[in-house]
């Protein structure tokens, strides 16, 4: 067993027994959901509607319904489409990372930042495909022998590698979640009392037994998964930024971009799972296993990030001034003090400001006050994309083409309805899956919470001899 | 023939660890473990060897390289070399920085469901297939010993059944198979 420092504070409050895990986690999906869920719901499922009818009647009509124009081609379509992205990534980094890391406060997250990377990267993956117009014919983005001339896709594209990079990532990501949730399953399963349920999470938890091989396998698993997921998570958003990167568009074709494009989703990826864990632990009574301690460790990681994509906006700023390139120059002054000086001064006060406020341990410890940081972290994201991707473009080499972007109701309806459409999933997921890897937590009852914590040293000692038989692949 | 099964149950998992070590210092052997969560250090001492799936890994990884490889070689080598703005792709090393994203999203690809797909076929879960833990308490509280009186022929079974009720057990079921 791995012993941990008595100073470290525990994970799990209270005497919480292997038992009282499984019922805490189990009894909200069982039991009937609160009023205030059917409330969120409904009002999701509305928003998400309205989206999808904003999307059809785009489909329908085409895509000049999106405030576009010749100088701005690319505006809140590939901003929401990072944004999600982004936001995609903290998922997988908080499993991976840090499981690779042996961080064990990443159990109290890990499963529902994964479900929210899942349903972020769906959302995302929608912009792209609505870009297309013709949606039927997606699949033409993959290296399908045809019969139009053995026309190929151009690997030499950073869109193309998008491609592969998102599908890749969505798919490794689900399989990741899927093999985590399927021994949960297997307690709800055998914890069912109705006969529907029993059967869903029978089919669900793939007949998994428990049994001591297949527990070494999973252990392996996770770990191998986790160490193909980090530089999954690393490559993909600098791909994402590639998208900007290897153009020729001052603004865009900066060097900075993949580290900074990583931060930053790292950074709005934890101003999510703060958001919505911060629901989920007050909705189902989680405090004792999501506690203050972990809100400040993710307050940290999100100081960390923001702090980097701060330094990031300032060198890129003086960069474009010491280039000597008067293109890269004007880009970054216009962004700075041109007609989207609003957009840059929120994007400046949301990203790098107000992580800064987290040096202070009052406020980094204060949930209310994480819950609105948590917001406007992500408010800033979205206004970074936008900066980056609009300013640059609205003021091309030629000023007779200088153009502003208004947005107009199919671009707001659909970025509006795909937060919709993921409450619309995520509500789904909170009532119907685990939110807490039960057994993964049950590993972590001994080392981490605070009754064993407290416990006089000898009771540990009984199992010193055991020692020699350490598994290589625990955590 | 009938075969008689003992499922000792505890529940802790460090006294199951205890138990188990006991027991097969003896020289009983200990079929089968159900546990609600990994019990580390449980493998070597009833006998279950690591798995071999990270090798399964690597091998599934390095193909998905070599097809990748191959693949974009063919295409924008062999069957379509483009020119781009004076620049023809004429081999596939001068070319190859651009592959090389693409490539470790393939070799990860294919690594990552390789191995899981090898986890579910070697685990026997998949869907809808039926569960074989004893006792529905195994995946909530309760670590299940599995012992078989066949496996275990030196001794009769009121000696297993005194043995393994000495070894910290809260519950023994015994089942005819």
């Amino acid at each position: 067993m791995h012993k941990e420092a008595a100073i470290r504070q525990p994970l799990i409050l209270g005497h919480k027994s292997y038992g009282d895990i499984t019922n805490d986690v189990c009894e909200p999906i069982e039991g009937r959901a609160p009023k205030g869920w059917y409330i969120l719901f409904t009002f999701a499922l509305i928003i998400g509607t309205y989206g999808v009818g904003a999307i059809m009647y785009l489909l329908g009509t085409g895509i000049g319904t999106w405030g576009l124009n010749k100088t701005i081609g690319w505006a809140w379509d590939i901003t929401n489409f990072v944004w999600w992205v982004g936001i995609g990534h903290a998922g997988t980094l908080i499993s991976a990372v840090l499981l690779l890391f042996r961080q064990k406060w990443r159990f109290a997250i890990n499963r529902s930042a994964e479900a929210m990377t899942i349903f972020a990267v769906f959302m995302a993956g929608l912009y792209p495909l609505m870009h297309m117009g013709r949606l039927w014919v997606g699949y033409w983005t993959f290296p399908i022998p045809n019969q139009f001339g053995s026309l190929w896709v151009n690997f030499n594209s950073p869109l193309l590698w998008d491609v592969f990079a998102i599908s890749t990532y969505l798919s490794v990501s689900v399989v990741f979640w899927y093999i985590g949730l399927i021994p949960d399953f297997a307690t709800l399963r055998d914890r069912a009392k109705k006969p529907v349920a029993k059967k869903m999470y029978s089919i669900l938890s793939f007949g998994w037994s428990g049994r001591a091989k297949q527990w070494n396998r999973f252990e392996l698993v996770s770990l191998v998964l986790a160490g193909l997921a980090t530089p999954l998570v690393f490559s993909v958003h600098s791909i994402v930024s590639f998208d900007f990167a290897t153009s020729v568009i001052p603004g865009w074709h900066t060097t900075i971009f993949p580290p900074y494009f990583v931060a930053g989703a790292v950074f709005s990826g934890f101003a999510m799972v703060q958001t919505l864990m911060l629901t989920i632990r007050k909705a189902f009574k989680l405090e004792a296993y999501l506690h203050v301690k972990h809100i400040e460790y993710m307050n940290i990681v999100i100081m960390v990030t923001g702090s980097i994509v701060g330094v990031a906006y300032i060198s890129e700023l003086f960069i474009s001034w010491y280039s000597g390139v008067e293109y890269e120059g004007y880009a970054f002054f216009n962004r700075a003090t041109g007609p989207y000086w609003w957009a840059y001064a929120s994007m400046m006060t949301c990203n790098v400001v107000s992580p800064q406020l987290m040096w202070f341990k009052k406020l980094r410890t204060s949930i209310l006050f994480t819950f609105f940081i948590s917001i406007v972290v992500n408010i800033g994201m979205w206004f970074e994309r936008f900066v980056i991707i609009v300013t640059s473009i609205h003021r091309d080499y030629l000023p007779s083409a200088w153009s502003m972007h208004y947005p107009t109701h199919i671009d707001v309806g659909i970025f509006v309805g795909t937060i919709g459409l993921f409450f619309v999933f995520y509500l789904l997921f909170m009532r119907y899956f685990p939110v807490l890897p039960i057994a993964e937590l049950k590993t972590i009852v001994k080392s981490s919470s605070e009754y064993y914590k407290n416990l006089p040293d000898t009771h540990h000692d009984d199992n010193h001899e055991s020692d020699e038989h350490h598994n290589t692949n625990n955590h | 023939m009938a075969d008689r099964v003992f499922y000792a149950m505890y529940d802790d998992d460090d006294v199951l660890k205890k138990g188990a070590k006991k027991l097969v210092a003896k020289g009983i052997k200990v079929a089968e473990v159900f546990s609600p969560m990994p019990i580390h250090g449980i493998d070597p001492i009833i006998g279950v060897k690591n798995t071999r799936l990270g090798i399964m890994a690597f091998i599934y990884g390095l193909t998905g390289l070599c097809l990748a490889t191959l693949g974009m070689y063919y295409i924008m080598i062999v069957d379509w070399p483009m020119n781009v703005g004076g620049k023809p792709n004429e081999t596939y090393l001068e070319n190859m920085l651009a592959f090389v994203p693409v490539t470790f999203e393939f070799t990860v690809l294919c690594a990552a469901h390789g191995m899981a797909l090898t986890y579910f076929l070697r685990n026997k879960t998949l869907p809808g297939m039926p569960s074989s833990n004893p006792d529905p308490r195994t995946t909530d509280n309760m670590f299940v010993m599995e012992v078989r009186l066949s496996e275990n022929s030196q001794y009769s079974q009121e000696e297993l059944q005194q043995m393994i009720s000495e070894s910290g057990i809260v519950e023994l079921d015994q089942r005819e198979i």
